[in-house]
């Protein structure tokens, strides 16, 4: 966690879509000791491409060492980080075990974040919220005093506005 | 026309201009063995005693030639034996190509007899890999494997094929051999300034690699160092760039480097490296390497800028085609007082005494380098010899010492010996250098150098122990002499003896000139043992992470 020093960076990678390209990349960055924060992967327009999207907190040197590393690949066609003006996005999930008493103060921080109580059951809650993933920090932040179940986080996908 | 799996291997093969095939068979590529065996007029096999020894025979193939260095293993322990001789290629940037079978594609994920996912395995020590799925892919796959190991930064590429896809067939069409493609493009105004560094320095250096040697550059190296006057310094992976009398010409640099090397380096104000990757056996101190100087770097490879040491201009290009760019802008000059603090330098480097009565690694160098004449290969294993060798051998070409640098491999001389044997040709003189460590680890290749009556002459600086690790021992881990002195009793003449091979046992100067000139009349595999001293060090040795001001220059055994 030591790397949380550094600023975020968000790696967009195109690559041919074949058997273990994903593996060649996770590979490649495991043996080198590139922490990945998440990873999310996804085909795009061209069926033949699929876009991996990596997000990493590294120093300058690492990070053009994840580039320039990740480029030698022979299925990579292109990777670039993405600007701070990027359009990024991650899903949350979050299960929160809880008393109807709780319940409006949760739908409360729910109406503010604009997540969606997609499940509800006598003792627990589950709550789906889509945004930028500082905006997911700070909305979990928000259940520091909550009896948290289960979480899962997609990992960003993002995109260049242009 | 339509063609099973098997024959357009052969086709393909053939078509990149393949003639020599290292390997071993076995259940999964029974169906491309006897392809080969109907086109042996074609295609030339030759059966290792096992697949690391083959492994090493293309990479010694592929080094000695400039050509891509073929492979070929069954399923399973076939394609696992391959693992360290794939990994050492890639370390050394030597283009292989290695095939492999697999079980058949029904079978594949199921833990079948002999599967192995070799393509998970040797994804980080191959530029690329594949596994074969239709058989109609399998000639593209061929010829980009074959492309890919020659292209840019060399290296290795395993192609896995299953079984069915050998015996399925499919419609084929002939192609024309691919061309390795050399980038033109580099960026010209960095070489200007390149230019303009290297004509302002007083105290410049070039500092080159195996970069050199493999991309052919080496006329044009000497001419940048000789129009502008500037020494020139080399790693292990560039041994026999230089004439050995060149005044320029300061010999290695690094752990085992000379006084001179290391010491001009780290007086150095510019400092050019070419084809060099800044290793952590060169750059012990990546931090203080060169610590005086602008550091200029000209690599075909992007990701080796700035990866070790920090560097103030870069070249991403071939290193013959920005050499050339750069002789261009580059000025006529001399360093008359720089070249005076070099020539004290290295009058105070170290040398090792001779003997007359026993063995002494750097005389009995000089005695193969004087009977061999200037056209000998030689081919290393991995520890003390290696050293010597990089430091005493003289009259060496390019391309004509074949060493395991990146990955030290012991147990990579003999198969890289046969190959570059057979390569070659039986006129070819080649010399193995090993260590008694290193050659037990693979000397079953004897075997394989009798069946093909190859003249492979291998020396054996025998000291008993396991020479490298003991100088470590002795120096820097208070003479605790873990497992390095294993009391082996080999006794090297009957085992020659035994495999079918030559064998001579020589303690003295005299013993050796003498056997080594009976070798040289043999057709045959020789071995010749040279019983050496246990506490032979090599000097000078400049501890890991340490710098120039560590230099050990004497023997440690007058210290006790």
């Amino acid at each position: 966690m030591a790397e949380k020093q550094y600023p975020r960076s968000v790696i967009s990678i195109l690559v041919e879509n074949h058997y273990g390209v994903l593996a060649r990349i996770a590979s490649m960055f495991n043996r080198r000791s590139f922490n990945i924060d998440s990873i999310a992967a996804s085909e795009t327009i061209d069926p033949g491409i699929t876009r991996i999207t990596i997000t990493v907190h590294a120093d300058q040197n690492t990070l053009k060492q994840m580039l320039l590393q990740t480029e030698r690949l022979e299925e990579v066609k292109k990777v670039f980080v993405l600007d701070s003006n990027s359009l990024q996005r991650e899903l949350l999930l979050i299960k929160i075990g809880c008393d109807p008493k709780k319940l409006p103060a949760l739908r409360d921080i729910a109406g503010v974040y604009n997540a969606k109580i997609i499940d509800l059951s006598p003792e627990s809650l589950v709550m789906e919220l889509t945004g930028k993933p500082e905006k997911i920090d700070g909305f979990l932040k928000m259940f520091g005093n909550y009896n948290v179940l289960e979480m899962c986080r997609t990992g960003v996908t993002a995109l260049n506005r242009e | 026309m339509k063609l099973t799996g098997s024959q357009i291997f052969v086709e393909v093969l053939v078509e990149q201009g393949v003639d020599t095939l290292f390997g071993y068979p076995g259940g999964a590529v029974l169906n491309l063995y006897d392809e080969l065996y109907k086109n042996q007029d074609r295609i030339h096999h030759y059966m290792s005693a096992h697949e690391q020894g083959a492994s090493h025979a293309a990479d010694g193939y592929a080094r000695a030639t400039g050509k891509t260095g073929v492979v070929l293993a069954t399923s399973g322990p076939g394609a696992t034996n391959l693992v360290t001789g794939i990994a050492t290629a890639y370390m050394d940037s030597v283009p292989v190509v290695a095939f492999t079978g697999n079980v058949g594609t029904a079978g594949l994920g199921k833990d079948s007899f002999q599967e192995a996912y070799i393509e998970g395995i040797t994804m980080p020590i191959t530029k690329h890999n594949y596994t074969v799925r239709h058989v109609e892919e399998l000639a593209d796959i061929m010829r980009e494997a074959f492309r890919i190991a020659q292209s840019g930064r060399k290296g290795p590429v395993l192609v896995d094929i299953p079984k069915d896809i050998t015996a399925a067939s499919c419609e084929f069409t002939p192609a024309e051999p691919v061309q390795p493609s050399v980038p033109q493009e580099y960026d010209e105004q960095a070489v200007k300034k390149a230019a303009e560094m290297l004509n302002q320095a007083k105290r410049p250096i070039i500092y080159f690699g195996g970069g050199v040697i493999l991309s052919r550059a080496d006329e044009e190296l000497k001419s940048v160092m000789n129009r502008a006057d500037i020494p020139a310094v080399w790693t292990l992976m560039a041994k026999g760039t230089l004439e050995d009398d060149d005044p320029l010409n300061l010999g290695l640099i690094g752990m085992h480097g000379s006084f001179v090397s290391n010491k001009a380096i780290d007086t150095a104000d510019v400092v050019l490296a070419v084809g060099t990757r800044f290793s952590d056996r060169v750059a012990l101190n990546p931090k203080k390497f060169a610590k005086d100087a602008k550091i200029i770097q000209f690599d075909i490879d992007a990701s080796e800028v700035d990866k070790n040491v920090a560097v103030d201009l870069s070249v991403v290009g071939d290193a013959k085609v920005v050499l050339k760019a750069l002789l261009e802008d580059l000025k006529e000059t001399r360093h008359e007082e720089w070249k005076e603090d070099i020539a004290r330098w290295k009058a105070a480097d170290y040398r090792p005494s001779d003997s007359d009565e026993r063995l002494k690694p750097h005389q009995i160098l000089r005695t193969i380098c004087d009977l061999s004449g200037d056209d000998a290969i030689y081919v290393t294993d991995v520890g003390q010899h290696q050293m010597w060798a990089a430091q005493y051998l003289t009259h060496v070409k390019p391309r004509h010492f074949l060493t395991s640098g990146g990955l030290g491999t012991m147990g990579y001389g003999y198969g890289a010996a046969i190959g570059a044997q057979i390569a070659k040709g039986n006129a070819q003189r080649v010399v193995h250098l090993t260590g008694d460590g290193s050659f037990h680890m693979n000397l079953n290749e004897a075997v394989t150098a009798v069946s093909y009556d190859l003249p492979v002459i291998t020396v054996i600086f025998n000291n008993q122990v396991l020479g490298m690790v003991r100088q470590w021992q002795t120096l820097l881990y208070g003479k605790r002499y873990s497992s390095t002195d294993p009391h082996r009793k080999t006794n090297y003449v009957k085992l020659a003896e035994g495999f079918g091979a030559k064998g001579w046992h020589c303690e003295t100067p005299e013993e050796f000139e003498k056997a080594f000139r009976e070798a040289l009349e043999n057709n045959g595999p020789s071995w010749i043992e040279c019983v050496i001293e246990k506490d032979e060090k090599v000097l000078p040795m400049i501890p890991a992470g340490a710098t120039i001001e560590d230099i050990i220059l004497a023997d440690g055994k007058e210290a006790e």
